[in-house]
């Protein structure tokens, strides 16, 4: 079972899996277990998946959040794929869903996740971070930590610290 | 004066902590090369051709004396003894061990100094004009503006994994532009609308590099308080829709060609109509507190020295040289603006040896309020000096060649560290620049000459901005040999141009010939008020191509 990091950065252990999109002209097939499908995809057989809680979406870096406007709150797990690392747009990805489309369930990061941006990823608002196989979650809580405050606004504070400051 | 408050000590410490146990980790093995490479880099830690370059941020360009005496002492104890002023206003150091960044950085701390961002695909260290707050031409000093630019922007944490770097200038004189603001990813203009309101005008896609341009305007006033949104928006479109696929085709200047510029305004503007009213909204009290943060010294009431300067100048040749081109009008009556020239023939453009870090840390305290800054061009500025201290300054400063009278002339090379330093470069670029400089050292002949910016680059990376020069010159690599391209015609200023390309490049043996011949063309063609660039603009590149391929 894949170990799960947390916001505060407790581990847990659940099952969620990725559902690769399937090939052209291929159906995709649910599993026996909680599964996250490509986003439009549920959106396309939205009424097919109506009440399923073991269903949930991941988005890959360059879709866009939106198309799922008024209906995120539905869903009860996002995840967002960082195929690289040093690919930024899950950072945007993750503050639409949170400040423009108000999802409040739960965000997880997955992909090239590794231990020193998983603050940032914090900030922009992802609540769940599945790390690379091979980087140790014991080191999680520090590198969640490394700052104690940040100058701006983002998903975790909507006040920048000049606001904080000049008060 | 700019100071930290403790929020600025905490995240700056709380910064060094962190990039401590990342290098522990990344030394250790755990960090893969690729995996800390991004984080050393946004620590301004690259690894060149012969040892890593440590690039620490000077915030518009900003040294009190400690942080001079700081960085002098880091250099003898890290380092060989020296460092090097870049073309955006930071320091560098060419020779630190890996494993002493760490403490480097603390030690940088302690004088509330940092390297963040000062590499890496990250919103970089915002840069402006080296006479902020002094000259007497500002529509409003553009400080505190980049200041909230650079707190917004650092560890922001959408931003810090950029399809490529970014850059972002702020310039606020009405006639000049020293912080060449229309050839970065954003170039701000502060302006005041018609109701007499501060704003900004906003270029965004300008660039040099391998696809130079000059930033068209995407918002002709931007209102003060709605800066960090607006940027917010540019910053979010560029994150999600600019290019990852190709790095040479990731900067902003290449999506806001896509889309063009209407098609690219469009989009931040509708991006913007859902941040524009969040609390990252400025406010009077957070622009005000801002302001606080750069503190006017303590002038003095002195009267203008204007008599007493003329009869020195009129007694000493020299020194009316001096003040004719080093030396700049100053907002406050009775003081004076003073470059120090760091161009001296025969030392690489912008290096500059521990003991001249001291020397100018000791002319800051004695005649500038103890603060010096350093310039685009690589030189250092004196900005508070007494107009009846300037002959005595004057005095002091030749012998430790500070004053060499050739500001903005030919011999007041742009230059790169190129091939000698840096991975890479193509070609070498300081053997060039002292070439030229041995060229052209007649000083009459210099200001016979008159303004001009030769800017020399060691590769198409285009750190020595060689397309922005009047006259630019770029190394390439041909079959192994080096060779140098010119262009004409470039200017960074109000008037952003990039220059066009001459014709075939030349053998470094040549250089100097061909700029005299270029020289040659413009002394024989030009009207008594022309300088360089008018003549050019007249009689186009032609005459200049016969000449020098004759």
């Amino acid at each position: 079972m894949p170990e799960v990091i947390t916001a505060d950065g407790s581990i847990i252990n659940d099952d969620w899996v990725v559902v690769e999109r399937p090939a052209e002209g291929e159906s995709l097939d649910l599993p026996d277990q909680p599964a996250l499908i490509p986003a439009d995809l549920w959106l396309a057989g939205k009424e097919h998946y109506e009440g399923r809680s073991d269903v949930g979406v991941w988005f890959d870096s360059h879709q866009e959040p939106e198309i799922l406007e008024g209906v995120v709150n539905e869903l009860g797990v996002i995840a967002v794929n960082f195929p690289k690392f040093a690919d930024g747009r899950g950072y945007s990805i993750a503050r639409l869903l949170r400040e423009r489309l108000g999802y409040e369930n739960e965000l997880r990061a997955i992909g090239d996740v590794l231990l020193d941006q998983l603050q940032f990823m914090k900030r922009c608002g992802f609540d769940r971070f599945v790390l690379r196989a091979d980087k140790n979650a014991g080191e999680a809580v520090r590198c969640l930590n490394f700052f104690s405050l940040g100058y701006q606004a983002a998903t975790d504070t909507d006040i920048p610290l000049f606001r904080r400051r000049a008060s | 004066m700019y100071v930290y408050d403790k929020h600025d000590r905490q995240i700056t410490a709380e910064r060094v902590e962190q990039f401590r146990d990342q290098t522990r980790r990344a030394l250790a093995g755990d960090l893969a090369e690729d995996e800390f490479l991004p984080l050393r880099l946004q620590n301004g830690l690259y690894v060149q051709r012969l040892a890593p370059m440590l690039r620490i941020a000077v915030p518009y360009g900003m040294l009190r004396s400690n942080q001079l005496r700081r960085l002098a002492r880091i250099t003898r104890d890290y380092d060989k003894g020296y460092a090097h002023f870049t073309t955006r206003q930071n320091v560098q150091l060419n020779w630190p061990a890996v494993a002493d960044v760490p403490d480097i950085l603390a030690e940088l701390a302690e004088v509330e100094m940092h390297a963040n961002q000062t590499s890496g695909n990250c919103i970089r260290n915002t840069t402006t004009d080296q006479f902020s707050g002094v000259q007497a031409d500002e529509i409003a000093d553009p400080r505190p503006y980049c200041e909230i630019i650079r707190q917004w922007s650092t560890f922001h944490p959408e931003f810090a994994f950029l399809p490529r770097k970014f850059k972002v200038a702020v310039n606020a004189s009405e006639h000049s532009d020293r912080a060449a603001i229309q050839v970065h990813d954003i170039g701000l203009q502060l302006v005041r609308n018609g109701r007499g309101e501060l704003g900004f005008r906003v270029h965004v896609g300008g660039g040099l590099g391998r696809t130079p341009m000059v930033g068209p305007v995407i918002r002709e006033y931007l209102p003060e308080k709605d800066l960090l949104t607006y940027l917010e928006a540019v910053l979010r479109v560029y994150n999600r829709y600019g290019r990852r696929d190709n790095k040479f085709k990731a900067r902003i200047k290449i999506l806001v060609k896509a889309l063009t510029p209407d098609g690219f305004a469009e989009k931040v503007e509708a991006e913007w109509a859902h941040i524009k009213d969040s609390p990252t909204q400025l406010t009077d009290e957070a622009i005000a507190k801002f302001q606080t943060y750069f503190t006017e010294p303590a002038y003095e009431e002195v009267p203008d020295a204007a008599d007493r300067l003329a009869t020195q100048r009129f007694e000493n040749r020299a020194f009316d040289q001096w003040i004719a081109n080093n030396v700049d009008t100053h907002k406050k009556p009775g003081y004076a603006i003073v470059t120090l020239t760091m161009k001296k023939t025969g030392t690489p453009p912008g290096d500059v040896s521990d003991r001249q870090l001291e020397q100018i840390a000791d002319l800051a305290d004695e005649y500038s309020f103890g603060e010096a800054r350093v310039t685009h061009q690589q030189n250092a500025v004196l900005a508070d000096v007494r107009q009846d201290r300037l002959y005595e300054l004057w005095q002091l400063i030749r012998p430790m060649g500070f004053a060499t009278a050739n500001l903005n002339k030919l011999t007041d090379v742009i230059c790169c560290p190129g091939g000698d330093y840096c991975s890479l470069a193509n070609a070498k670029s300081i053997p060039v620049a002292e070439a030229i400089q041995r060229k052209f050292e007649d000083l009459d002949y210099l200001y016979d000459i008159g303004d001009l910016d030769l800017n020399i680059s060691g590769c198409m990376n285009a750190c020595g901005h060689h397309h922005v020069g009047n006259i630019g010159v770029l190394g390439v690599d041909k079959k192994g040999q080096e060779f140098y391209q010119i262009s004409l015609g470039g200017s960074s200023h109000h008037d952003a141009a990039i220059g066009k390309i001459l014709g075939p490049s030349f053998a470094r043996d040549d250089m100097p010939e061909v700029i005299k011949s270029i020289i040659d063309v413009y002394v024989d063609n030009r009207t008594r008020e022309e300088a360089f660039l008018d003549t050019y603009h007249r009689i186009g590149i032609d005459p200049f191509k016969e000449r020098v391929y004759a």
